[in-house]
């Protein structure tokens, strides 16, 4: 479906004749109500985080971010996201694989709990691992026996992350690969090619836009994910704090600015992300307007 | 369609690898989501009926149930409103700085909660950049929640909506216009019925969305019993007082209503496609 997007909107300047467009007045209107709302709604809380965080000066700002709790919540975070987003992405490729390659009973409810991450509330997502692991958990006894800790240690926050963005990279491919469809790997096979030479030289080229688009919104929630980690964390500082929970302290202190300044640099993250996902998606655009004329 | 093609196509596919790459997503879903979620069920046998009815209809619990759908009802249907018209001026109309307007609409989905969460409690508290211009209550109130709620599910509507909105076929709305209606008629008798299925898509993702949010909440809430408390916080309030029992009541009673509304997006999204094949 996107393919057809770029075409259509080449197209409409032309076309706009009283029959089919709003008088000049009226399309002013809407511009402005739709522009002004999203200024108010999003433009605004992005430049008072820059702002808050600024406003002691860059001193305090300086200070914030290299205290050792910041650097060590910081250190934490980019543990969780290498640990999660890598495991994230081989099991989208390989479900993606499944999903659209084959055909195979109960491949709907298959899909459906694929999306279900996305339908559960995160706090639910971390209750569930306390309840697995914790002292009074399903496992607890066996786990204290052994001298392993998951909950309020790193491993029951990298789990809980793993639930919450685990469909992030499948989401993207899956209709991706169904548009694709299986007749390229076919050709490769075919022409001798073997099942992984396949893979990595016609299918993960066909992908790699949705797949880095994938890997990076599974990165972003990764990062900023709140609720799940919230409850699995146990918020020990300088040991499992990641930079949400970090930043959740020291706005309950009362440090405001401490607390946007690390806000700020999640908040240049999330920038990145949207510039990066624009990037690709005119990127996609690009590669798709000459196959639309050839076809 | 891909379904109808995929069964003559696929039955004998020549393709390698479905044994590996199906087996991996089992274990790797049976591992992470239906072991971890069956949990709660599991829990909530183990204690007798009587004391999880007792948790689930507590007047203070249902408060948060009230609170929780009312807000997340009343943001999906700001989004709604002003996701439609976002769509349609992103589509329709070129204006200077549509593109970087197209590209922000997903920040929401980027920011982390807690900063979006902090960042609008501190614009709405009384003494803040909007609050004080303001002579009612914004943060610490449920019209607050609704905000952050609002702010959460915009992305939703807008990219649901935007797709279809550039798939609908203008020369329906110049056969509309030639027979006499004016432009007014010609949206809601001709293009919003388009839009229908994909803005109920949106609305219901949305909704789902909002009911389990958590972190941009839990700031800009006050979190005062019966008045501000989501639902989601009475679970992490139970967690933190050791009350297992009484956390996994509340769980399940949300995730049965997750697995209704999952239902329900399925058959949106089943309609929205149908309708442009």
């Amino acid at each position: 479906m996107a393919g057809h997007v770029s075409v259509h909107y080449s197209s409409l300047p032309v076309k706009n004749t009283k029959s089919d467009s709003e008088a000049r007045l009226v399309r002013w209107i809407l511009i402005i109500l739709a522009v002004g709302f999203l200024c108010l709604f999003l433009v605004l809380p992005l430049v008072a985080i820059f702002i808050k965080a600024f406003d002691k000066g860059s001193a305090v700002f300086l200070a914030a971010i290299s205290n050792p709790d910041a650097l060590s919540a910081i250190k934490l975070t980019m543990i969780i996201a290498l640990i999660t987003v890598p495991l994230n992405a081989i099991f989208g490729v390989a479900a993606a694989w499944a999903v659209t390659k084959f055909n195979f009973k109960g491949k709907s409810l298959l899909i459906t709990i694929i999306d279900l991450p996305f339908a559960i509330s995160p706090v639910i997502a971390g209750l569930v691992f306390v309840l697995l692991f914790s002292a009074h958990g399903l496992f607890g006894q066996w786990l204290m026996d052994h001298d392993i800790k998951i909950i309020f240690a790193v491993p029951g926050i990298a789990l809980a992350t793993l639930l919450v963005t685990l469909p992030f990279v499948a989401r993207e491919l899956i209709p991706l690969m169904q548009t694709q469809g299986t007749t390229d790997e076919e050709a490769s096979l075919t022409l001798g090619a073997n099942g992984w030479k396949t893979f990595l030289l016609v299918t993960l080229p066909n992908i790699k836009w949705g797949l880095l688009y994938g890997i990076i919104l599974c990165s972003a929630r990764a990062i900023g994910e709140f609720g799940a980690v919230s409850v699995v964390s146990g918020h020990i500082r300088g040991l499992t704090n990641t930079m949400p929970l970090h930043i959740e302290i020291l706005y309950n202190e009362y440090q405001f600015s401490a607390a946007f300044a690390v806000a700020s640099l999640l908040s240049f993250f999330a920038i990145i992300t949207l510039v990066v996902k624009n990037v690709i998606e005119w990127k996609v655009k690009k590669s798709e307007i000459p196959e639309e004329g050839a076809s | 369609m891909a379904h109808l093609q995929g069964l003559k196509v696929k039955r004998n596919s020549v393709l390698p690898g479905f044994g590996i790459s199906l087996g991996f997503t089992m274990f790797y879903i049976s591992i992470l989501v239906i072991l971890p979620l069956s949990t709660i069920f599991i829990h909530s046998v183990t204690v007798p009926w009587s004391k999880v009815w007792e948790t689930i209809s507590d007047q203070r619990v249902v408060a948060s149930y009230q609170l929780s759908i009312g807000a997340s009802l009343l943001a999906a249907f700001i989004n709604v409103v002003f996701g439609v018209l976002i769509a349609w001026v992103l589509v329709r109309y070129r204006f200077p700085g549509r593109r970087m307007i197209d590209g922000l609409v997903d920040l929401p989905f980027a920011l982390p909660t807690a900063i979006a969460g902090i960042a609008l409690t501190t614009l709405y508290s009384q003494n803040g950049w909007i609050g004080q211009f303001l002579n009612f209550k914004v943060a610490f109130t449920p019209l607050g929640i609704t905000l952050a709620l609002t702010f959460i599910g915009l992305p939703f509507v807008v990219r649901t909506v935007q797709p279809v909105l550039q798939n609908v076929d203008k020369e329906i709305e110049e056969a509309s216009a030639s027979l006499g209606a004016n432009r007014l008629q010609t949206f809601v008798r001709v293009i919003f019925p388009e839009l229908l299925p994909a803005a109920l898509t949106g609305f219901a993702l949305a909704f789902a969305r909002a009911l389990g949010e958590y972190g941009s909440v839990v700031f800009i809430a006050g979190n005062m019993p019966m008045r501000t408390e989501i639902t989601p916080l009475l679970i992490m309030t139970k967690l933190e007082q050791y009350d297992y029992a009484g956390a996994t009541a509340i769980a399940a009673v949300m995730l049965i209503f997750s697995f209704i509304l999952l239902f329900v997006i399925n058959l949106l999204q089943w309609w929205t496609n149908r309708k442009f094949i």
